[in-house]
This record gives structure tokens, sequence and C-alpha cells, in this order.
């Protein structure tokens, strides 16, 4: 059937919690109203990356995005943009540039590389006809009937392909190692157990493509020789928990998965195993650990899982993102990949931008692309026309990248020569207003939350570290603390056991290495030059502007701006919570922190 | 064999060599704190960190657990790998008690070893140490919870090396701490899985789990001018003492010990050796009457160790019937003192204060585990002090116990056989059993006595023994983890009907035996080379013995003729024997 018009609507993550599937079912609903069942598909889809702009829709072939739409503008929508042929401009997303034309047109996608998110957005997720539709399973027919194991691994190996995890360690080297280490049964793993704040790309992978991932898996289990997989994920990841069932149960419907694949003679069973979200889980040992019913914490490496993993067998864990990179490989080939990226960094990779920037996105990007580029011409640049003070990558495990390093390109090494990381894509912008000792508590706070307790470095080292973070936000810190940190870092970084403790102390060593001189006014003069260290800062009313309205001291809520009309008003020093409540109160930007 | 090079000295180890192993061969002792040589690396404490230089660049590394590789260069001591220990000790130390004078540890703990060799002279960082409540619901071992510096050696031996799974580590990050652990929540030690077998304070490398201390109570006894004192001292004792007082492990200190409890003040200084012998005469009649006779199931399983009887209570009960009825000799020996002692020597027995010296801490509980051990109408056995305590007491009388003279024991309730004294090692009963089962059923003496089979430190130990052209099926076990695969076989067997693996089985809950009990010296640490030691000196005792065979000893002999009349008989059952019940896992 022809459709005159498709509207595709994203039905995940930010949308769906902004009542996509109450839009969804009124545009059934009005559809059916003015009889335009055969005039009008709607699909719900994956991520579209605009997560800023959510509930998003887009109507083809129009090429119109409609933002922020609620669940009421449907009836509009239908009537206008079907029925009389008038787009809705008020929701129509108003891109610098150009709307029409072809989506590449909008500067959110033109700088874009869309090769793992290349379904989401597009097709309907639920649907592996959809998926089997755009070039689906095309990989893995490729794999099973045209190529060796070896010469699977091969073509990763030429495609330059690292783990999208976070270390970036060559793919083709840890399927290698395990396909030739000896053992009847042997896994893979899908590690989905993201958890870095402010990182959703693999929740938007699974709940947008599934299906992509499935392959993935089907492609590295024939080339290594694995009978057996599991997808690794979050409980608290419902809605891609229940994407991913639906498709391997559609996948084993299809003959993708379970005995003699496609009638290739290969067979390969895959499960979904459910963690409960602890961050130390996604390390590979803990992972293991936790499937097999454990206490997650890592244990010692050598034997490497790739040896010895689940269940003591030879296991191959790669990340969501890895998975997707691999089906496309093989649907496309090494040469088409490699000329992505850089030269030791092949590929895209798909990063959630958030914090201080215009559009909190999902965006993926070649390799080699500039943060800049990524900041300023994807993400819009800095919100309400901030400066911009530094950008955060790699997560917990990374650090700041100051704003006159910010034309370094996206690649494993450079970032890592920078004292941060790729990690697995997070990517925070902070702006003048954001305190780097507030943003280095708030990352290792987040790792002394998930320290597992098992090595001592990390246990404690993390802890007192936080401890001594809270000293200098305070005000109470003494120079020495500052060689306590690094005391403490060292140990962390050279003695822990697992990744997690090894970068745990990451964004306090960044922050410190490239703004040091904000811990010593911190330290020296009490001053938090960005003003949010309570402690550092007083409020108060500056006469001149104050027009003695009386809002602050009714706001406040501990009565600590006494004074009336007449006299004005003073803030009580003594009795100040620093809520900040006073700041918002006043109409006249009266009251000041300083 | 892999080359490499350590500190600039080459070496050649077998593949899968630890550096931490693979130094000591070029007199390097990589400094450690978790790490324990019974157990696999825990890797929890960072302090063995090593530089590695190889192919995949610089790298810091745990030597614990990391195997040498070819071509591999390891710095073991450089400034900075010396800085980052120093950090990762202090650090450690921020977050544990100053509380030395007091620990039961101090002297003997591997923390306070190891900051005295590090120089930790003051604390960098601010303390952050939390107290928490102390779990001495057991009365006989005590969780110290804030002390620990979760090393993880206690779950190690709790849930690998004994199965037992009483300790658990619960919460995360800096919470993380060990506890009992119940199917559900916290539960306190005694509501646990725990069988006291003590092996978490024999490996806790600080106070974080003492036994407990009943010193006190044994001095107010010897003062109380009403009580008549008397003591027993088990098989291993006499092989481990010597290590608080600087002999090395397995010296055979016998009449020394006899000596030093004579100068503490005790009235009778009995030995547990001469009670393992009527172990041995009631426990090998009970494996004829089942062998021969066939009056109860087979296999028998020995009952020696409260640790293991509490074990199969809880985990086994199915097992029940198959285990011997007779009490352990600490019991024996109890009653026996407060009965034909009591009688033969006209003191009132309500008036002897029974003293056991054990290298247990099951022992402590044994006394009360079920009204049988109250068979002379008294607490047969009153207090139970560990080898190392009583190493404590003759220290605080200043006793100089290198130099104390041999003395006699009260020979009535003393002299011993060979077969005795090797109770204390895994095997020894059983071939104690064995030598005295083959004179019952053959009325023949063995040429050969030693059953070798039977001996060392394999977790499982089988032998075929043959007498008079009938096999006999045995077994040594030790290590509780060990049982699991003993009890399963058997279980098996009995389930499809089939030939029995065994016909005899001995389980000791610790490894190595007695010897390598819970309640025995910490010295140097308990390793296998101190296992071994302990043990060669029993099995020397043994070979040095004038009788070899419990049923030869002149004094058991008049024991039964005088007072107990027949193996198995009325007087037997009352004071020898003892009976079983199921017990839960977990009380709530």
């Amino acid at each position: 059937m022809v459709y005159m018009y498709t509207v595709t609507i994203c039905g995940v993550m930010g949308c769906n919690a902004g009542k996509s599937e109450q839009i969804y079912e009124n545009f059934l609903k009005e559809i059916k109203k003015y009889n335009l069942e055969d005039d009008v598909n709607v699909v719900k889809t994956g991520c579209f990356g605009l997560c800023e702009e959510g509930p998003i829709l887009r109507i083809s072939p129009d090429y119109i995005y409609y933002t922020r739409v609620q669940p009421q503008d449907v009836e509009e929508i239908v009537l206008e943009h079907f029925v009389k042929g008038n787009p809705v401009e008020r929701l129509i997303y108003k891109d610098p540039k150009k709307i029409d034309g072809e989506d590449r047109d909008i500067s959110f996608y033109s700088k874009q590389e869309r090769v793992v998110l290349k379904n989401c957005g597009i097709i309907n997720a639920d649907d592996i006809d959809e998926y089997v539709g755009s070039d689906g399973y095309i990989g893995l027919e490729n794999a099973l009937f045209k190529m060796t194991p070896e010469q699977v691994i091969d073509e990763i190996k030429k495609s330059g392909l690292r783990g999208r995890g976070g270390a970036g360690f060559p793919t083709w080297r840890k399927w290698t190692f395990t396909r030739n280490s000896p053992g009847d049964k042997k896994y893979i793993i899908c590690n989905a157990d993201e958890g870095d704040p402010g990182a959703f790309m693999d929740r938007s992978i699974i709940e947008g493509d599934p299906h992509s991932v499935i392959e993935g898996m089907i492609i590295a289990a024939y080339a290594i020789g694995a009978s057996m997989g599991y997808v690794y994920i979050r409980i608290e990841y419902g809605f891609a928990i229940q994407r991913i069932k639906k498709a391997i149960e559609k996948a084993y419907e299809y003959g993708f998965l379970g005995e003699n694949i496609l009638g290739s003679g290969f067979s390969f069973e895959l499960d979904v195993r459910m963690g409960a979200g602890a961050f130390v889980c996604g390390e590979e040992t803990a992972l293991i650990a936790s499937i097999e019913g454990k206490r997650g914490t890592p244990v010692p490496r050598p034997p490497y899982p790739s040896v010895k993993g689940l269940f003591g067998c030879p296991t191959s864990i790669n990340n969501v993102e890895t998975w997707v990179n691999v089906t496309r490989i093989l649907a496309n080939g090494a040469d088409w990949y490699s000329k992505i990226g850089t030269e030791g960094s092949k590929g895209t990779k798909v990063f959630c931008l958030t914090g201080k920037v215009e559009n909190s996105s999902i965006v993926e990007v070649p390799m080699g692309m500039s943060l800049r580029e990524i900041i300023f011409d994807l993400g819009g640049g800095i919100k309400d026309g901030k400066k911009i003070k530094a950008l955060q990558t790699g997560g917990p495990s990374g650090g700041v990248i100051p704003e006159h390093l910010l034309d370094t390109p996206v690649d494993y090494e450079r970032l890592k020569d920078l004292g941060s990381m790729m990690g697995s894509g997070g990517m925070i912008v902070i702006d003048e207003d954001d305190c780097v000792i507030d943003i280095a508590k708030f990352y290792l706070d987040f790792c002394v939350e998930e320290s597992c307790g098992r090595c001592a470095p990390c246990r404690i080292g993390g802890f007192q570290m936080l401890n001594l973070l809270d000293k200098i936000s305070k005000g109470k810190a003494e120079l020495e603390d500052l060689t306590r940190l690094k005391r403490i870092a060292l140990a962390m970084k050279k003695a822990s056991l697992c990744g997690l403790g090894q970068s745990a102390a990451n964004p306090v060593i960044s922050t410190l290495n490239y703004f040091e001189h904000e811990y010593i006014e911190h330290i020296t003069e009490k001053k938090c030059r960005a003003k949010k260290c309570k402690d550092l800062i007083s409020y108060v009313i500056i006469d001149d502007k104050c027009r003695k309205c009386a809002l602050c001291a009714k706001e406040c809520p501990v009565n600590a701006i006494p004074g009336d009309r007449e006299k004005g008003f003073v803030i009580d020093q003594e009795k100040c919570i620093k809520c900040g409540l006073c700041i918002s109160a006043c109409p006249f930007d009266a009251v000041v922190g300083e | 064999m892999i080359k490499a090079i350590i500190d600039g000295y080459e070496i050649n180890v077998e593949p899968g060599t630890t550096i931490l192993d693979a130094a000591k061969k070029v007199q390097i002792n990589i400094p450690t704190l978790c790490y324990h040589p019974d157990l696999p690396a825990t890797a929890a404490c960072g302090i063995c960190i090593v530089k590695v230089k190889s192919a995949m660049g610089e790298r810091i590394l745990r030597a614990c657990c990391t195997p040498v590789e070819e071509g591999m260069e390891i710095i073991t001591n450089d400034p900075e790998v010396i800085v980052i220990r120093q950090n990762v000790l202090q650090l450690i130390l921020s977050n544990h008690p100053n509380e030395c004078l007091e620990c039961e540890r101090s002297g003997s703990c591997e923390l306070q070893q190891l900051a005295w060799e590090f120089g930790m002279k003051s604390r960098y960082f601010e303390n952050i140490y939390k107290k928490v409540d102390e779990d001495d619901s057991t009365r006989i071992i005590i969780l110290h919870p804030e002390k620990c510096i979760k090393c993880g050696r206690c779950l190690e031996v709790c849930q690998k090396m004994q199965n037992v799974w009483a300790l658990s580590f619960l919460d995360r990050g800096i919470e993380t701490r060990f506890a009992p652990a119940g199917d559900i929540d916290d539960v306190s030690l005694d509501d646990s899985p725990c069988i006291r077998c003590g092996q978490c304070a024999e490996h806790c490398p600080v106070g974080a789990i003492i036994v407990l201390d009943q010193t006190k109570v044994v001095w107010d006894a010897l003062r109380d001018k009403q009580k008549y004192c008397v003591v027993q001292i088990a098989p291993s004792v006499r092989a481990a003492i010597g290590e608080s007082f600087g002999y090395e492990p397995g010296t055979i200190l016998t009449g020394k010990l006899y000596s030093a409890l004579r100068r503490l003040g005790f009235k009778a200084v009995f030995d547990t050796n001469f009670s393992a012998d009527v172990t041995i005469i009631e426990e090998a009649n009970e494996f004829v009457e089942r062998f021969v006779h066939e009056k109860k199931e087979l296999p028998l399983i020995t009952t020696c160790c409260p640790s293991w009887v509490d074990f199969m209570e809880k985990h086994h009960p199915d097992m029940i019937p198959n285990f011997s009825s007779c009490k352990s000799p600490q019991q024996i020996m109890g009653a026996l003192s407060k009965t034909y002692y009591a009688d033969k020597m006209g003191i009132a027995p309500e008036n002897i204060f029974m003293v056991s010296i054990m290298p247990c801490t099951s022992k402590k509980f044994e006394i009360t585990r079920s009204m049988e051990m109250f068979s002379s109408g008294h607490r047969d056995v009153d207090v139970v002090l560990t080898t190392r305590e009583l190493a404590r007491m003759i220290k605080q009388t200043g006793l100089d116990f290198a130099k104390l003279e041999d003395a006699e024991p009260d020979h009535i309730l003393s002299d011993y056989s060979g077969a005795g004294t090797i109770f204390g090692s895994t095997g020894g009963v059983m071939e104690a059993a064995l030598r005295t089962a083959y004179n019952l059923i053959t009325k023949k003496e063995l040429d050969n006595v030693d059953f070798e089979q039977v001996r060392g430190l394999e977790g499982i130990k089988e032998t075929t023994v043959n007498i008079e052209g009938t096999e006999v099926r045995v077994c040594a076990a030790h290590g509780l983890a060990n049982v699991e695969t003993i009890i399963n076989r058997i279980r098996e067997a009995k389930e499809n009907g089939e030939e029995l693996p065994y016909h005899f089985v001995e389980v000791m809950a610790c490894k190595g035996g007695c010897i390598g009990g819970g309640g025995q010296p910490y010295g140097v640490g308990i390793s296998n080379e101190i296992r071994l030691k302990r043990m060669k000196g029993l099995y020397d005792d043994d070979k040095n013995s004038a009788k070899r065979c419990s049923h030869n000893n002149p004094y058991i002999i008049k024991l039964y003729e005088d007072f107990v009349k027949d193996p198995l008989g009325e007087t037997a059952e009352r004071y020898f024997h003892t009976s079983y019940r199921e017990r839960v896992t977990y009380k709530k």
C-alpha cells in the first residue's frame, strides 16, 4: 500500500516519557475520524537524536519535524496538515538554515554520519520485516555464506573497529583470543549495562534498532565459534528489555537464531540477563560474576574472559554499539568502513551531548571531528549565550577538556593524551556557571557510590577524596589537601583492581590539572568563582537596585530576610541557608551571591 | 619454563607461577597484606603491586595474582612503587581504629607489622573508621567488623575451604562489611550456619575475627580453694605450642607441657591421648559390629571433630545413622575425670574443675552441645582453652618455658599409645582405628602399623586395607569442602543400591586436622609447610611410643578391667557415647 503521508513518532526514552504513546494513539484516533486510514501511516520508531526537542515526530515525504508535540496538538496536525495541506508552523523544528528538502539539510543532521543509528528514527523497531527491508541480516548472510569464521575476523581487523565500551581494545583481537582459546563451549555477551551519568546511547540503540545488535552478535558467534550468547542489560531499562526480548523472539521465528541458522549449519542461542544496575557490572569480570549469580565484583585478570570467562568458558564481551558496527561492517565491507574516521580510530562514534548545550541530543559523528564542531555545530552552542569552560567526556572515568583544547579531534589516543577518554560516549558541556570542584565531586560521588568495595585503594581512596573535595568546597581545606588528593589519585590509579577504581580519580586529576587555580582559590581565598559552592558565597541585597517590594522576604523559607517596606531588607547571614529562592524571587535582580 | 627478569636477576619458572612466588626465588619477599598462601589471591589490598615492563608497555600489577610471562621485566622496588604502597597503606590505616593496645591481635597483627615495616609513624589521612557493634553471639568466635580490612580471607576460608558460607560481604563501597549472612537479612553469627571451626580467625590478618579468651575463668578456678582443678591436653597441642616460645613447628613438648601445667597449679594433669585410645577401643568395636556383624549401616563415619558434627547435623542429617556414636576424646576424658578418677581419688566430682587445652575453637562449643556432655552428672568438661590461651597463661606467670624440666602426668588417665597421639592429624583417627580393628577381627597384630596412604595433606585420601582377605575401603577427608564430594558418593551409592564406596570414613573440619585447628598459635601464619611440620611431630611421637596400638596400652586394659568392662557395654554407653539430631541451618 502506498500512503500519502507517513508519520514517524519517536517512541523511546525521553519522547516516550513525554507521552509519545498517547500522541500515537491520538493519531490513530484522528486519522480514523477523518477516514484517512488509507492515506496516512503512523509508525513508532527509535530516537531521532534531538532529544532536547521531544516529543518529536516526522512527516514524510514532507521532511517536516514537529517538535515538543503534545497529545492535544495531534487533532490540529491531522486537520491542518493532512486534511487541509497546511503544515502547523508553530510546531515545526526551527532550523537556522532551512527546513525543506532532505534530512541532511537540517544542520543537526548534516554533519552527522549515521552508521550505527542509521535505522533509528526511520524504522519501526518492533517490526523485523522493516529491519530486513532496510538491509537487515544482510551482514549475517554475507558472513554465513560467503566467508569462513577467520575471514569474518579478518574483515573486522581490516575495518579497524575498536571496542566502543570505552577502552578501545581492537575488536578483532578480542575475538581472536576467544576463538583460539581451547574449549567446547564459548559464550558471547552484549554489555548493555550502560550506567554513566548522562549517557543513554546504548538504550537508544536497543530501543530503536534491536536487530542490529542481535545481528552483530550472531556474526561474532559465528566468527568465534560461540554457541550461546547473553544480552546483559540493566533492569531499569524496562522498555529496552521488552524490545530486545521481542526482537530475539522474532529472530528465532525467522530462523536468524536457533538451530541451523538460515540452513547454514551454524547454531546459536541468545537470551537476556538482567543486572541490578551496578555500574561496576559493566566491568567484564564483574559482569560475568553477576550473570553467574554471584556478587558483582571484579576479579583479577588474567585469566582474561577470552580464556576463562562465563562459567569458566572462553567468552567475548562487547558493547552494544560495537555489535551494531559489526553488523554494518559485514553488510557494507571493511573498505567502506575504514574510510570513515582517523588513522587509529575508525568509524563513527555515538555521543550523548548534554549539559549546558543548546541541543541535548544523541549524535553520531565520524571519528576525527573536533569537539568544538560537536558542541557548536551539532549541539547548537552554549545555552543562554554563556561562555563554555570545558567539556567533560568519558563519564565518571573520563575527565574535563578545557576550552582551549576543544579543537582536539575525537580519537581514542588524543582524548587519552588530554587526561580524558572516549568512554562509552557521554559528553557534558560545562559553562562558566559550573564549578570544577562541584563537577569533580559529582563524578567522584558517583564512583564512590558505585565502588564494589573489594579493593582498598578504590574503596577507601574514593571516599577520602570525596571528603577532601567537600572540605575544599566548604572553604575548610588547606593547601596540603591538594597533595593529599594527588597522593590518593596515584594510589587509586595504580593500585585499584579494576577499571572503575583506576579511573575514578580522573575527574579530579583532570580538573586539578587544568583548573588548579580554582582549587587554590577555594582554599586560600575561600572563593568559588562560579558561585556554586554554597559555603563560600553569601547572598546580599544591593541597595541601589532594591525597590523594597518584600518578595524576597516572603519567599525565604527560614525567615532570614528581616526588614520592612520602609527601611528595606537585609539578609541575615547567620540564618541564611543559601537556597537561592530570594534570587529567583527578586524581579529587579537586586539579590546577588558574592 | 618461562624466563623473566626480577630486579635485574634472571629467573626461570614454571608457567603459571605468580610474580610473588617467582620473586622468592631471588630472595625477594614482596610485601603483601590480603594474600594468604592457603587461599587463592583475593587481590583486595593493592600492597603487593610491582612495576612490569612487557610488550604491553609499563604497567603496575599485583604480584599475588599476576603470572610471570615470558620476557617480563619486573621491578619490585622503586621510588614510585614504594610511594604507591605507602599511599595505599595510609589509606587502609585511615579506615582502621587506633586501638592496637586493646586489640587481641596486638603483636600478631599483620597490618601492625606492615605499618612498622613501612615506617608509618603518623597518619596522613583523616581517620574515617566507624564503630560497629561486635558480634559475640556464639560466645566463641567474636566478630569486630570495624577492624576488618576487607582482605576477604575469612570469606574464602568459610565459603571455599570449609563450604560453610556463614560469612559474606554485605553492602558495597565504603559501607562494605563482612557479616554472617542469612538467606534474607543479617543474622547473628550464632544464627548463621557457622560451625565455629575458627578458621576465619586463624586466617584473619587483623583483630576483626577473634576467639573468646577464657583464661580469666581458669585463673579464677585455679585460685578457688574449693575447686580441684584438673587439666587435659589434646594430641596436637604438644606439636604446636612451642611456636609461641620460639620453637620450630612440630617440636614435641609433652613433658614441658605437663611441667608448665603443674606449675600453673593444676592438681592433676591428664593427657587426651589416653582418652583417644579409649575412643579407638569403642570406635573400632563399633566398626567391627557394623562391618563383621552387620548390625548397623556402613560406612562408619568418625565424630571426634565437633565442627564436623555440627556441619553434618545441619547439612547432612540423612547421614546420622552412619555416625559413630562414640564421643570425642575430650568428652571421654571429662567423663572419666569426674567418675573413674573422682572415685579412685575420693574427690567429690562436683569439686573437680576440668580444663581442656585444645587446638580447637569448636571444642568450646562441644562441652555443652547436648545433655550427654553432662554424663557424669556434672559438666564433664568445665572450660576449654586453646593452645594460644595456654601459651598466654604460661607467659603471664613468667615461666621460662624453654628451661622447664620435663614432668610426669598423672598416669592413671595419661599414658598413651602412638595411636592416641596421631589423632591430631588428618588420617590419624582412621589409622589408629584400623590398627585396633585389625586385631579385633583377626586376633592378630599387624606387622606394619603405618598406613602411609592416609597420611599427608591431600584433601581426600582413599585406600584399601586387606583384613584376612576382606577388603576394607577407607577414606580420610579434611577441609569441609572436600567432605561434600565424599558424602555425595556415599549417598549416591545408597540411593542406587550400589556397592558402597567406603566402609570407614574419617572427617576433620580443619585442613590438616587438629594440628591446623583454629586455636593454634598464629606465629608467622598457618601454611601447609607448618601443617606438615606439626604432623611430622605427631607421627614421630607415634613412632617413638612403646605401644603403637590402643588395645595394647596397659592403662587402657586396666581401665576396661576396673571400670568400663566391655566396649560398647553399659558403662561405655553411659559415659562414652552420644547421639545426634537434625539442626536447622539458619536459626530465626
